[in-house]
């Protein structure tokens, strides 16, 4: 027994052997890959993104990002100072293939305060390239590498303090496709969440600092994508048509978080899971952890906004960590309904109200005082929470039951009122009012009972209800 | 400002900075460096005051200077060599000069540039404490102030006073020490703690946990990435002298 174990054992590590040898193969056979000619990379702000490299062949690819540290806002009123790659947050979306021989130059614009640097995660060298790009403001700096690994990849700042920079805003997605490219789709977008700390809370207008306390506990008052509250809802959603394909590259720059990315209404057809060659299908939630991203592809089949949120989801709306998706064309109603139907939902018998013990014991009314005391228990008991301690009701909500026009004009309405609840619009002292009063749960004397007392109280029109008209009403329906 | 007016910002302007110790950024627990009594000047060295300088020693005009001394952004808002630019404030600090610059002009003044230590201890005044390094508001004021763009435009005198009466140490500028490059920021700040034990130990670099390293991590960050020819913005000076034994 133990012998097929080892055996099977030794078979398995030979397979993993030949898994890795073929892995380091593919590195080595990218390092030898030719490059002709020489480009420069076209980069693009989110949420869009370059166009495909397609089948082009690996060329000498010159990549220029400017840093620029810029004041922007964050919400509606709060304004932040952003350290960017570009201009904005996040940076601009750098796509090459693997094989690329590839140029970066850091600009850093010289009204800049600060020395900066970038760590690509798509690099294979010292710090991803930060050890080569220190640079002063007012100055230039290049340095060069080779991409070997295919996949989606965050860049970001690597100086120190290393968490304040990418804090503020300092990093981005480069996409290294494969040999031949993706596999082409209808639409592609750039999706970066990010957490920001500021010296007031969320929403609290004006010029915010940014809290180094805050940031070393990890309270972060903002979790936005790209960048602000709103970039990509209202006017800002993304769009796409019924029936497209799209591809969102999702990163997430941290610096602290893990993003449970989540796109309300829609399925994910196909994800590559943190942004790497193996594909996921059919899922609900990706986590993209910081400083990492994920390649999520998604088809839509109706219209409407689906809203794209990380599933941690007091971020999404208490921390600005929701986005749009608007797809437009026409209904699918084998797919989606719509609302078919609406209706009130009273079980059988109605809507019970329980009093125990109250039905057994009724006691009969002798006299009108009598039952106008009994009536005004289950006022109280019952009526109360709605229609008020003295039957005044609830403006826009629940009708009053003092000088009511409504009531006083018929007594049997009333009573069917109280049998079997009431939905729909109704007018009451002039008033128009658009709610539900459920069925209630009581015999014909505590009905006769409660409808005296009312009509017995608050300027209404002193009748006495008898049981028996209640009965009749009962028996009527 | 307002006491400002009047006040010639010549040779005598300066306040001795009383003897004392100090842990650096980069030191240990053990390692308080001391730092003997010395004079610094009370504001930054203004455009005003460098304008009179290159007229005085055609040598640093910017037409004239050598490449060896500064790079192509010395000066390089300025009109010409003798004029500053319109929108140039006279009582801004002087930015754009190179090390070699600042270092002559403190050396025509019968000064020095003070060295990094003694900036620093300097530095770590509030305007009531001598050391307010454990001071989380002074600190969270000063990160927020390096964050806040175009500060160099604004005419010296313009931040705090400290405990010692120098102006501006954090806010508008930043400045240039005598020895700007004895710490050795790699530039992958993240590998700094391994390779140069000395001078930005593991424990600096990992367990900095208030507010003042941070601060001090983007100074030194700046000095890591700048070389004595170079001009930059944001980046001025003031002088320093030894006080007499």
């Amino acid at each position: 027994m133990l012998k097929i174990f080892q055996g099977i054992f030794k078979i398995m590590s030979v397979a993993l052997l030949l898994v890795m040898i073929a892995c380091s193969q593919e590195q080595q056979d990218a390092a030898t890959i030719r490059v002709s000619g020489e480009m420069q990379a076209e980069l693009v702000a989110p949420p869009m993104v370059p166009e495909p490299v397609g089948s082009r062949p690996a060329t000498r690819l010159k990549v220029e990002l400017e840093i620029i540290e810029k004041e922007a806002e964050m919400a509606n009123g709060v304004r932040y100072v952003y350290w960017t790659f570009g201009g904005s947050v996040p940076g601009k979306f750098i796509r090459i293939r693997i094989g690329d021989e590839v140029k970066v130059t850091l600009k850093n614009h010289p009204d800049n305060k600060l020395p900066h640097n970038i760590d690509m995660h798509a690099v294979t060298g010292p710090g991803g390239g930060a050890t080569s790009s220190f640079v002063a403001p007012g100055h230039t700096i290049t340095f060069s590498f080779k991409a070997l690994n295919p996949g989606l990849f965050v860049y970001h700042c690597a100086t120190a303090p290393v968490g304040m920079h990418i804090a503020n805003g300092m990093y981005g997605l480069i996409l290294v496709e494969p040999e031949g490219g993706l596999p082409p789709v209808d639409k592609e977008y750039y999706i970066m969440q990010g957490d920001f700390y500021t010296k007031g809370k969320y929403g609290e207008p004006g010029l915010q600092a940014f809290d180094m306390q805050k940031a070393i506990d990890e309270h972060p008052d903002y979790v936005v994508f790209n960048g602000k509250v709103g970039a990509l809802t209202g006017d800002n959603a993304i769009t796409a048509k019924v029936g497209e394909t799209i591809r969102l590259f999702v990163g997430n720059g941290g610096p602290n978080l893990v993003s449970s990315f989540h796109v309300i209404g829609e399925i994910f057809d196909k994800v590559h899971i943190e942004a790497g060659s193996l594909i996921n299908e059919n899922v609900q939630t990706t986590l993209i952890p910081a400083g990492g991203a994920a390649m999520v592809e998604l088809k839509v089949e109706v219209p409407g906004t689906f809203i794209l949120v990380d599933h941690s989801i007091f971020r999404a709306f208490n921390k600005g960590a929701l986005g749009m998706l608007k797809v437009l064309g026409k209904e699918n109603k084998a797919i989606y309904s719509g609302k078919e139907q609406e209706g009130i939902y009273q079980p059988e018998g109605g809507t019970i109200q329980e009093m125990p013990g109250e039905n057994a014991k009724t006691p009969k009314a002798e006299s009108l005082s009598q039952r106008i005391e009994y009536g005004k228990q289950i006022y109280s008991q019952t009526c109360y929470a709605c229609h008020q301690p003295n039957g005044e009701g609830i403006p826009n909500a629940f009708p009053p039951l003092a000088q009511s026009d409504y009531m006083n004009a018929d007594v049997d309405r009333a009573i069917s009122t109280v049998l079997h609840g009431k939905s729909g619009e109704i007018m009451v002292n002039g008033k128009t009012f658009n709610s539900v009063m459920p069925a209630q749960n009581l015999s014909d004397e505590q009905v006769a009972n409660v409808l005296t007392f009312v009509y017995n109280s608050w300027g209404n029109s002193k009748l006495e209800v008898k049981p028996e008209q209640v009965q009749k009403v009962r028996s009527g329906h | 400002m307002v006491s400002m007016s009047g006040l010639s910002l010549g040779q005598d302007d300066m306040k001795m900075i009383g003897a004392g110790s100090y842990l650096p950024l980069y030191g240990s627990d053990t390692d308080e460096v001391f730092v003997p009594a010395f004079y610094l000047d009370v504001y930054p060295v203004t455009n005003q005051e460098f304008l009179a300088f290159v007229k005085a020693n055609p040598a640093w005009r910017k037409s004239k200077i050598l490449g060896l001394f500064a790079d192509g952004s010395y000066l390089n808002t300025w009109l010409n060599d003798t004029t500053l630019a319109v929108e140039m404030d006279p009582n801004a600090p002087v930015t754009n000069v190179s090390w070699f610059a600042a270092k002559e002009y403190c050396d025509c003044q019968e000064k020095r540039l003070p060295g990094m230590d003694e900036w620093e201890y300097a530095a770590m005044a509030s305007e009531i404490q001598a050391n307010a390094q454990t001071d989380s508001v002074f600190n969270q004021r000063i990160v927020s102030s390096y964050e806040t763009p175009k500060t160099y435009s604004q005419p010296v005198g313009s931040t705090y006073r400290n405990y010692w009466g120098i102006y501006d140490m954090h806010g508008l500028i930043w400045e240039w020490t005598f020895d700007f490059s004895s710490v050795l920021i790699s530039g992958e700040s993240r590998k700094d703690g391994q390779t140069d034990r000395n001078l930005f130990c593991a424990a600096g670099a990992v367990s900095a946990s208030n507010l003042m390293d941070y601060a001090a991590f983007m100074r030194y960050a700046f000095r890591g990435s700048i070389k004595a020819n170079y001009g930059i913005r944001n980046l001025g000076f003031r002088c320093a002298k030894t006080a007499n034994k």
